[in-house]
């Protein structure tokens, strides 16, 4: 069975190689025609000045409002520091079984831990993210494989004890 | 597959309602959402949700005031209560009204998880908890009163009209018909079935231990008294003691017994605080309370104190319609329990067994089967796997006269008073027979 198309929109600047090395990941995992497109957003508009964040909600809702074909699945992509009303920080977050999802490179950099800059496992956390986000668009829910993508993540060292894979469970209930 | 946990969200914003909403939907829970304390009263009228998470500060009714509604209509609930405004005291306020948590807005993600975490582990064990609860009141209940007989269908209404009340009880019948099992059950179908059930054999203790045994001990009241020790009527606060054999205990143990019962409170041995317990008395004895008392060996006092209910439970041969049924239940019992395959039971055996007297009744029974299925070939019981013949009459009776008179009148039973028949099976002629009648004033039973 093959799934939907994916739409990527970028919002501010990500490395062309990030991205598309990211993308590729995703669209081998699930097979799907995948697009990449360059989104304009006013960010202020979504700044929460006391918690110095921006607003996960709002901005799942304005991706969610930009026009895609019918069907598509869309995966906003931020580089900025999100948080939704009830926890101080997200990786990212999605509508289970809709078709539109977010996710921020922010929290997954090791500077943002006061570490050094590794590329290549930002790569590895940033693709892992957005194969994680399209899963709850594609109507899964978090898995309990530990090396399944779909586990649920709180810290940035869960995202690197999983898989960038879906288990043969997750994808058995996808049909790919 | 495992029962997906559900969630009530109470929020008056919108904003964290979908939040949560999102995050738990996306954790696999069942959401529901209200944006009021009302709103989720009415939800929760009509539904139930293992987890409810609500904002303490909401127009109209706040937080606490709803978790405290909900607890008066389903104590069991867990409510776990949000708030962005963090004080102790509506924290400890929350937590003394029976939340389950408390927690401050925004959290941490990790937070969140292990808080939904803990709670689902609280609704599995409440939820294992109660089906444990229903399954030890069916084994009660169920497996251990076994008989269709009019006599033992008698006794079961007995159980059950007692069972509602607090008075004491004293379960009469002959050694070997299950009197600890009726006390069981009649405590099983009591108000204070989830409180112990004490089991204290009195005829296997002597004075002294009996009484540091019932009423507890300090530590050095007596030598190898180290520790100090709870009695059993302390361990049976709010449930039940049973007192077997009661009719064993010494003079001076009667008028101690007698003052509990009627304060329902005790002194531990070498103690000098008094203890009170709320207890139900349930004894039990194989011999005639009544004639004790007229003799002066059991104190009327507390004959009539221990009294108040009465369950005579009849031998089995007076109920022998219940036998197949028995045998069954022990061949099910000890094929499991020796991991074999079910065995029959010849219809001859059957037969044999109904005819026997069993002066030691069930227990008796229990035994036989035990025996047979151990020698027998392991798919049928024979009679020849039945020590029928080597069967022992037991009873109680403490002199040649008082044995000689049970004996009589349980051969007498047996064979329907025929007098005849009985005379040939004693080997006696029934002139002999009938002097023996006159003399023990034996009657058939009403």
């Amino acid at each position: 069975m093959s799934l939907p198309d994916i739409t990527l929109i970028s919002f501010g600047y990500f490395e062309k190689e990030l991205l598309e090395k990211s993308a590729e990941a995703v669209k081998r995992e699930y097979r799907s025609l995948l697009a990449i497109k360059e989104g304009h957003i006013d960010l202020s508009d979504y700044y929460d000045p006391g918690r110095r964040q921006y607003n996960g909600n709002a901005l799942l809702k304005h991706v969610d409002a930009i026009p895609v074909a019918e069907n598509n699945k869309t995966l906003g992509l931020f580089n900025v520091d999100l948080f939704i009303p009830i926890l101080t920080y997200i990786f990212g977050q999605a509508f289970l079984g809709g078709r539109t999802g977010i996710a921020s490179l922010y929290r997954l950099n090791n500077e943002c831990y006061g570490l050094k800059a590794d590329n290549k496992l930002l790569l590895d956390r940033f693709r892992k993210e957005m194969i994680h986000e399209l899963g709850h668009t594609f109507g899964l829910i978090h898995c309990k494989v530990p090396t399944c993508v779909m586990r649920s993540g709180t810290y940035v060292e869960d995202i690197d004890q999983k898989d960038h894979r879906l288990c043969p469970a997750c994808r058995r209930e996808l049909g790919v | 597959m495992a029962k997906k946990i559900s969630i009530l969200i109470v929020d008056d914003e919108e904003s964290v309602r979908d939040s949560l909403f999102n995050w738990f939907t996306e954790d696999g829970y069942r959401v529901e959402s209200a944006e009021n304390a009302k709103k989720a009263l009415t939800m929760l009228e009509s539904e139930s949700f293992d987890i409810i998470l609500a904002d303490i500060k909401m127009p109209g009714m706040d937080g606490l005031e709803m978790l405290r509604r909900i607890k008066s209509l389903k104590p069991d609930s867990i409510v776990i209560v949000m708030t962005a405004f963090a004080t102790v005291d509506t924290a400890v306020k929350a937590l003394k009204d029976g939340a389950f948590d408390y927690v401050t807005k925004p959290f941490d993600p990790d937070d969140l998880t292990h808080l939904i975490r803990n709670a689902t582990k609280q609704v599995s064990l409440t939820e294992e908890n109660e089906t444990l609860k229903k399954k030890i009141i069916s084994l009660e209940n169920i497996e251990d009163l076994i008989g269709n007989s009019e006599a033992m269908k008698e006794v079961l209404r007995e159980v059950e009209s007692v069972a509602q009340t607090n008075s004491s009880v004293i379960i009469t019948g002959e050694s070997g018909t299950g009197k600890e099992l009726i006390a069981r059950a009649i405590h099983a179908n009591s108000p204070r079935k989830f409180f112990p059930f004490v089991n204290v054999h009195c005829g296997a203790l002597t004075e002294s231990l009996l009484e540091s045994e019932l009423f507890g001990h300090e530590k050095g009241a007596f030598t190898g008294a180290m520790y100090n020790r709870k009695g059993r009527f302390e361990m049976a606060d709010n449930g039940s003691i049973f007192l077997d054999e009661i009719a064993t205990i010494s003079a001076k143990m009667q008028v101690e017994l007698l003052r509990v019962l009627e304060t329902k409170s005790f002194i531990r041995v070498g103690g000098n605080k008094e203890i009170n317990s709320d207890f139900r008395v349930i004894c039990a004895t194989n011999r005639d309370l009544k004639s004790m008392v007229e003799k002066g060996t059991f104190r009327e006092d507390l004959f009539y104190r221990l009294n108040v209910m009465n369950i005579k439970l009849p031998p089995l041969r007076e109920r022998l319609e219940d036998i197949p049924l028995l045998v069954d239940y022990f061949i099910s019992k000890y094929c499991t329990s020796m991991n074999r395959q079910l065995v029959a039971i010849e219809s001859s055996a059957l037969k044999r067994l109904q005819e026997f007297n069993f002066p030691g009744n069930i227990r008796e029974l229990e035994n036989m089967i035990e025996r047979a299925i151990v020698v027998g070939n392991g798919k049928k019981i024979t009679v020849r796997d039945l020590p029928l013949e080597k069967a022992v009459v037991t009873t109680s009776a403490e002199s040649l006269d008082e044995f000689e008179k049970v004996f009589i009148l349980q051969i007498l039973t047996k064979y329907n008073w025929n007098i005849s028949r009985t005379a040939s099976a004693l080997k006696v002629d029934r002139v002999t027979l009938y002097n023996k009648i006159k003399k023990y004033d034996l009657k058939p039973a009403t």
